[in-house]
């Protein structure tokens, strides 16, 4: 019973952000600034993360890989592989739903406790699809283009180490990310990274928008946006990874 | 007209709102006054729709508010104007775009006529030359002064304010006090004010509303709340030092 209520509220929540907004111009005005917010302050991170963690892979790759029948290029096609499948979209995401779902949680709660909530309510707007549906839309437009990036990056990041480490020749790298590429595990990476979106995003703005209390509250909302969204990433991850690769 | 006909309100199984019906004209300032959780601050969240009395109807110029649906309501809605205890006014937004906001959301105006209008709103509270800062860089004061041009910005027909002087120095309190008496004249509209804040009671107490324990304990103005023999509200009206002071040089 205790676990129900949250989630219908959740629902009828998510029914309220899911409506049309009350006036477009505002909406795409806000779409904008939250591009920016979730999406462009985000690539630093991203960038600095993928690059080391695909230099990582592809060493741990090399260090395991000690048969000489082995093809070396396999280093390359591994890194990829596990840069394209699990690092890019669910490592960038569960970073993301620290950076961006935290964020959004504090953001909104905030707001609650100061009342701009009820602001909202009180002019007639609906304040759940002012706050959260463009930060929504947001994250389901930038998130896919995060993590292409990432995965741009972390393949960058095993072809430097690689070469420069000596482990293989840059064209056996690069020989090795180009082996058997399948489209469709990009496909795949993509359909994994707008469901994290959706989750990060709903979660952090329905922690936030039902704080009651003070400062203390809006501190705890925050921490378990960060603890469900990963919760529910890991679990979504299974569940897709059974669905698409098996 | 706002009228409140037998309004209860319960938190679990707590009543926080006894039949409560009670009648505020226009062109007057309402006060809702009483003791912290009274039940002041549940009616006036009844009286704006922020929550749904149990029992009993609310009426806005004779629409029946409680009955109308979310979309009927937002007609209504944009005719209010609220100012909140602490300003609740839009921290990523500036001065101008948070007394903007209901222009933006509402009318059709032009960017140069919501301009104008929010520079006369401004001037109207005493505060030109802040259009271009943040809710953060102003003091409480000037926060107050910024929710009432947002709250008046869009010409409403009903103002609320909740403890519209709170955590205010004396003067700055009275100023804030004198602004909100003289729009409700200018802009005749039904102000209700809630407060427990006795100098802004006999200041602007055009009808005054005694809540004591959820129920409407007595009604009358700044004029007659101080002859009362109403034992409660006189426990409530001479509490401070200020009003014991009063009382006893105007009995002496």
């Amino acid at each position: 019973m205790n676990l129900l209520k949250p989630i219908g509220v959740y629902l009828l929540l998510m029914r309220q952000v899911l409506s049309r907004p009350d006036r477009w111009r505002i909406f795409f005005k806000r779409l904008s600034t939250e591009l920016y917010a979730i999406g462009v302050d985000s690539f630093g991170i991203v960038a600095i993360i993928s690059l080391f963690t695909g230099a990582v892979v592809a060493i741990q790759v090399a260090y395991n890989i000690d048969n000489p029948l082995l093809p070396k290029t396999l280093i390359g096609f591994s890194t990829r592989q596990m840069i394209v499948l699990e690092f890019a979209p669910t490592m960038i995401s569960l970073i993301l739903a620290g950076k961006v779902g935290s964020s959004i949680a504090s953001e909104i709660g905030t707001m609650r406790i100061t009342e701009q909530i009820d602001a909202l309510d009180i002019m007639g707007i609906n304040s759940a699809n002012f706050l959260i549906f463009p930060k929504l839309v947001a994250a389901v437009l930038i998130n896919p283009v995060l993590i292409i990036f990432g995965m741009y990056i972390g393949i960058v990041g095993g072809y430097f180490v690689s070469t420069f480490t000596n482990l293989l020749t840059p064209s056996e790298f690069i020989g090795g990310v180009q082996l058997d590429f399948e489209s469709f595990t990009v496909f795949y990476a993509l359909i994994k990274t707008v469901v994290f979106a959706i989750i990060i995003i709903t979660i952090a703005g329905f922690q936030g928008y039902i704080v009651k209390g003070g400062s203390i509250q809006v501190g705890k909302a925050s921490t378990k946006t960060v603890v469900y969204s990963s919760v529910l990433i890991i679990l979504f991850n299974l569940l897709l990874t059974q669905i698409f690769l098996t | 007209m706002i009228e409140a006909f037998h309004i209860s309100k319960f938190f679990e199984e707590k009543q926080i709102l006894k039949d409560v019906s009670v009648k505020f004209e226009q062109g007057k300032n309402n006060l809702i006054i009483g003791q912290s959780g009274a039940g002041k601050t549940v009616l006036l969240k009844c009286l704006i729709g922020l929550h749904e009395p149990d029992a009993g109807h609310i009426d806005f110029d004779g629409r029946n508010f409680s009955s109308l649906q979310a979309k009927e309501r937002k007609e209504i809605r944009k005719e209010m104007g609220m100012l909140f205890q602490g300003g609740a006014l839009f921290d990523y937004y500036t001065v101008e775009e948070n007394v903007k906001f209901p222009l933006n959301m509402f009318t059709g105006l032009s960017e140069e006529e919501k301009i104008h209008r929010v520079n006369e709103v401004l001037k109207r509270v005493n505060l030109q030359n802040a259009n271009k800062k943040y809710p953060g860089e102003l003091s409480g004061g000037m926060v107050k002064r910024v929710a009432i041009a947002r709250a008046i910005s869009n010409n409403p027909k009903y103002l609320f304010c909740d403890e519209p002087n709170s955590g205010l120095d004396p003067q700055t309190a009275n100023l804030i006090d004198e602004l909100i008496a003289e729009i409700t004249e200018e802009y005749n509209m039904v102000t209700i004010v809630n407060s427990h804040d006795m100098n802004s009671v006999l200041k602007m107490g055009d009808h005054i509303s005694f809540i004591h324990d959820g129920q409407l304990w007595w009604q009358g103005d700044k004029e007659s709340i101080l002859s009362s023999d109403n034992i409660e509200l006189n426990a409530f009206v001479f509490a401070t030092e200020l009003t014991k002071r009063i009382k006893k040089y105007g009995n002496t």
